[in-house]
């Protein structure tokens, strides 16, 4: 039967249905079903967060001022995206303004996180969506330096002995069957386009990738005191400077400041160098598989970030762009205010949830987090062991958020269409730039390749970004402002007895926000709607499928058994479940129907 | 420039005994004073992050909650090339995954240290979400810390008691006892989860 959504997709669940569970390769676990017609295009998609979420009530009662260490846990990617969206939460309702250079530091801190995760998506997550290592061990390794000369001239490492060298590696590390990193995948499916050459350029590039990352961190390390899991403050950062004297064990002086800068100069290197020529190379190849846009050219949402002064969240200051897209009108960028009731709103009438009233959709400061799992009538296999999921009923552990009532999409692709819609100066250069690099139309944008290209883009962009705020922290800092918190509303005494207040960032996923109540200087409520909450969404009330699900639409598989257009898809959003749910699955596999690699 | 000793606990604190190696580390920066050369490190959740501490490392020594399948508590120690294999015994949660890839990328890219040293401990519960430590495993603690001080000593690392300070531990709101102490009943916030993936107790 086929069923249209109010959003403007046809169900059909007729076709021969697909479970790909787990979807590997992501930060958390998530579990997809697709039914598929006899020409195998995807005619309906069903996306379940296999995880519970529970982070809000664990701070029920907890000292806000430590709210951060606790969001910092909730996974392993984006921890310094969440403490900073909660230090924020709280700043915002306690009403504490933060200096000049700790606006800096934070937004250097969370541009070095963008490109961190850009990169390490791309090239580790990703790119064994579209490259094959295997493929790699034949190629010629003379003319892949040819190759490499073309793409990217000013990129030194490119001579023939380097990519005999590295091929030499892989084959050693493939040969002696350790090698856990690329063993699973789906080599010989006709769904992968590139020449060995490109493979295995782009295979080098993971390793240099590697090399990088760690380097890039290294930033958060001086910032942050400590990384993993660096440390934050409400009121400003906890790292006192001292660049005029020899200073205080931990103080951020000259030489950690030039380290710093060393590390912003590797980035851009990179992005230049290696990670946009990569897109655009590889994306090249693929400029026939324009599949996997979804929801990207009717409903998009940022919420902005990066803002050019401490404490100012007005659109217009911030350096990545706020706006709400709906109902494919790019000619309009509404403005997104995250503290009205009536623009954000969680539904769970298909989530493992219950509210008081059925068919109710609550704004965060109100939202409530009270599990309810129950199976639908429809279901096929028993409750231990799930053939396929009703989704008429309740069926994925996220939440359904709603702008407006629109399901929307969020994260690079959706800042860029955002930013491009409003004439955002760098972003419509750096778009344009593109398209015509690749000879293609702006509607090319609208696709799993569009999301994976925006991505690149911001990375660059960040890192310019992250260029411009280390001088103006250094400029500030020359000028003997060494301030980096603001510490008048430390004490709980100072602090109103009630007190509400909402953070927000662009975490590399996409909008990320926090809401806080606290009562009597504890937390009263907290509730995180995270990037993957509002694309791995599933069905709203009114029958609205997500981001995920909505890309997936129509979408053709070479060979349904073996879920590579899948995995590119739902790897093009970077999804993290970690946070958008809680932890399942001690042994997933008696439930996976198609065995995934 | 003698050897350099890492020794790092993985896990979430927030997963009940998938705190267990964040745990470990603690208790040594409380009671024990470790000599130069031995960097104490916090390796919460993070997988790739990890990767410039391995470089610096020519031994690390992990603690962590791995589910070998043996009665709740029981310790299991294993070293060098076993160490990936048990990691990837059943993988019980994200950062086992994770730190499996973290160990395999180290040996691509040559920066896994020379000697490996897992000692893990049997969980009792993984999946109370906002949970502490079981007694079990609790109790498992020191004598998995003197493990890791005998192998230090056979290395010519001798600690003495005293404490250890160090950047590269938790945040103290985060420690175990504010986590215990702050911690809501489980009446007063569900943490349950899927059903499917609960056993029942039977």
């Amino acid at each position: 039967m086929v069923v249209q959504t109010p959003n403007g997709f046809n169900l059909d669940n007729s076709g021969k249905r697909i479970v790909v569970d787990p979807v590997t390769r992501i930060e958390g676990h998530m579990r997809c079903e697709v039914n598929v017609d006899d020409e195998g295009y995807i005619r309906n998609a069903v996306s379940t967060g296999t995880m519970w979420r529970g982070l809000e009530v664990i701070l029920k009662g907890r000292d806000p001022r430590d709210a951060w260490a606790f969001t910092e846990r909730i996974c392993g990617v984006c921890t310094g995206t969440h403490a900073l969206t909660s230090v924020r939460a709280v700043e915002d309702a306690l009403g504490i303004e933060i200096p000049e250079n700790a606006n800096s530091i934070r937004n250097i801190m969370q541009l070095n996180l963008e490109i961190h995760d850009h990169v390490v998506h791309f090239y580790h997550l990703h790119a064994l969506d579209w490259v094959n290592p295997v493929n790699a061990l034949r190629a010629d390794p003379k003319a892949t330096s040819e190759l490499q000369q073309a793409v990217s001239p000013s990129h030194p490492m490119s001579s023939p002995g380097y990519f005999r060298d590295v091929q030499n590696r892989l084959k050693q590390f493939v040969e002696s069957g350790q090698l856990g990193l690329f063993k699973n995948g789906y080599w010989d499916n006709p769904a992968y386009l590139l020449p060995p050459e490109a493979d295995l350029m782009a295979t080098t590039h993971y390793l240099e990738a590697l090399d990088l990352q760690k380097e890039i961190v290294k930033v958060h390390t001086i910032f942050g005191g400590k990384n993993p899991h660096p440390n934050w403050l409400v009121g400003g950062v906890p790292c006192p400077i001292n660049v005029h004297s020899t200073g205080a064990v931990g103080a951020i002086n000259m030489e950690r400041l030039n380290l710093v800068s060393s590390i912003i100069e590797k980035c851009d290197e990179f992005n230049r160098n290696v990670y946009l020529p990569d897109v655009i190379a590889i994306g090249g190849f693929y400029k026939n598989w324009l599949y996997g846009g979804g929801l990207s050219s009717q409903a998009c949402l940022a919420y902005g970030d990066i803002p050019e002064h401490p404490n100012d969240f007005s659109p217009e200051q911030l350096h990545l762009p706020r706006g709400a897209i709906i109902n494919g009108d790019m000619s309009t960028v509404h403005d997104v205010d995250v503290r009205d009731p009536e623009q954000i709103q969680e539904f769970v009438d298909h989530s493992w949830y219950e509210y008081g009233e059925p068919g109710k959709g609550l704004h965060p400061w109100d939202g409530e987090t009270q599990a309810k799992f129950e199976l639908g009538p429809n279901l096929k296999g028993t409750r231990t062991n799930i053939k396929e999921i009703d989704e008429g009923a309740k069926y994925s552990w996220i939440k359904a958020p709603r702008w407006r009532g629109n399901a929307m999409e969020v994260g690079p692709l959706a800042r860029y269409i955002v930013g491009y819609a409003k004439g955002h100066e760098e972003i419509k250069d750096q778009v344009d730039g593109l398209l015509r690099k690749m000879d293609l139309p702006v509607d090319a944008l609208f696709s799993t390749l569009g999301r994976t290209a925006a991505r690149a883009l911001e990375s660059e962009y960040c890192g310019r970004l992250q260029r411009y705020f280390f001088d103006k922290l250094v400029t500030n800092i020359k000028n003997g402002d060494e301030s980096t918190a603001n510490v008048a509303k430390w004490d709980p005494s100072t602090w109103p007895k009630e007190a509400k207040g909402v953070g927000m960032t662009e975490a590399p996923r996409g909008a990320l926000g926090h809401w806080v109540r606290i009562k009597d200087g504890r937390i009263e409520n907290y509730q995180c709607v995270v990037p993957t909450t509002w694309n791995g969404s599933p069905r709203d009330t009114q029958g609205n499928i997500g981001a995920f699900e909505a890309s997936l639409m129509n979408t053709k598989m070479e060979r349904p058994e073996e879920p590579v257009e899948i995995l590119r898809t739902l790897h093009s959003f970077d999804p993290c479940l970690a946070c958008s749910t809680h932890v399942m699955s001690p042994d997933g596999d008696e439930l996976t129907t198609v065995k995934v690699r | 420039m003698a050897d350099q000793v890492l020794i790092m606990g993985i896990g979430n604190v927030l997963w009940a005994d998938e705190g267990f190696g964040v745990r470990c580390i603690e208790h040594l920066a409380a009671h024990w004073e470790l000599p130069e050369g031995v960097t104490l490190l916090d390796g919460g959740t993070q997988g790739l992050y990890l990767l410039p501490f391995l470089e610096e490392a020519d031994t690390l020594i992990v603690f962590d909650a791995v589910d070998y399948g043996l009665e709740p508590g029981t310790l299991k120690i294993v070293e060098d090339d076993e160490v990936p294999r048990f990691m990837g015994a059943k993988k019980m949660s994200l950062h086992q995954t994770g730190f499996q890839d973290v160990i395999a990328t180290a040996q691509l890219m040559g920066y896994c240290p020379a000697r490996l040293l897992l000692i893990g401990c049997q969980p009792e519960e993984l999946e109370d979400y906002g949970g502490g430590l079981r007694d079990v495993v609790k109790a498992q603690i020191e004598p998995a810390v003197a493990v890791a001080l005998t192998r230090l000593a056979q290395m010519g690392h001798v600690a003495k008691p005293g404490r250890t300070e160090s950047d590269l531990l938790a945040d103290p709101a985060i420690m175990h006892n504010a986590y215990e102490e702050g911690r809501p009943s489980e009446d007063d916030a569900c943490r349950i989860g899927d059903a499917r993936f609960f056993p029942v107790a039977e």
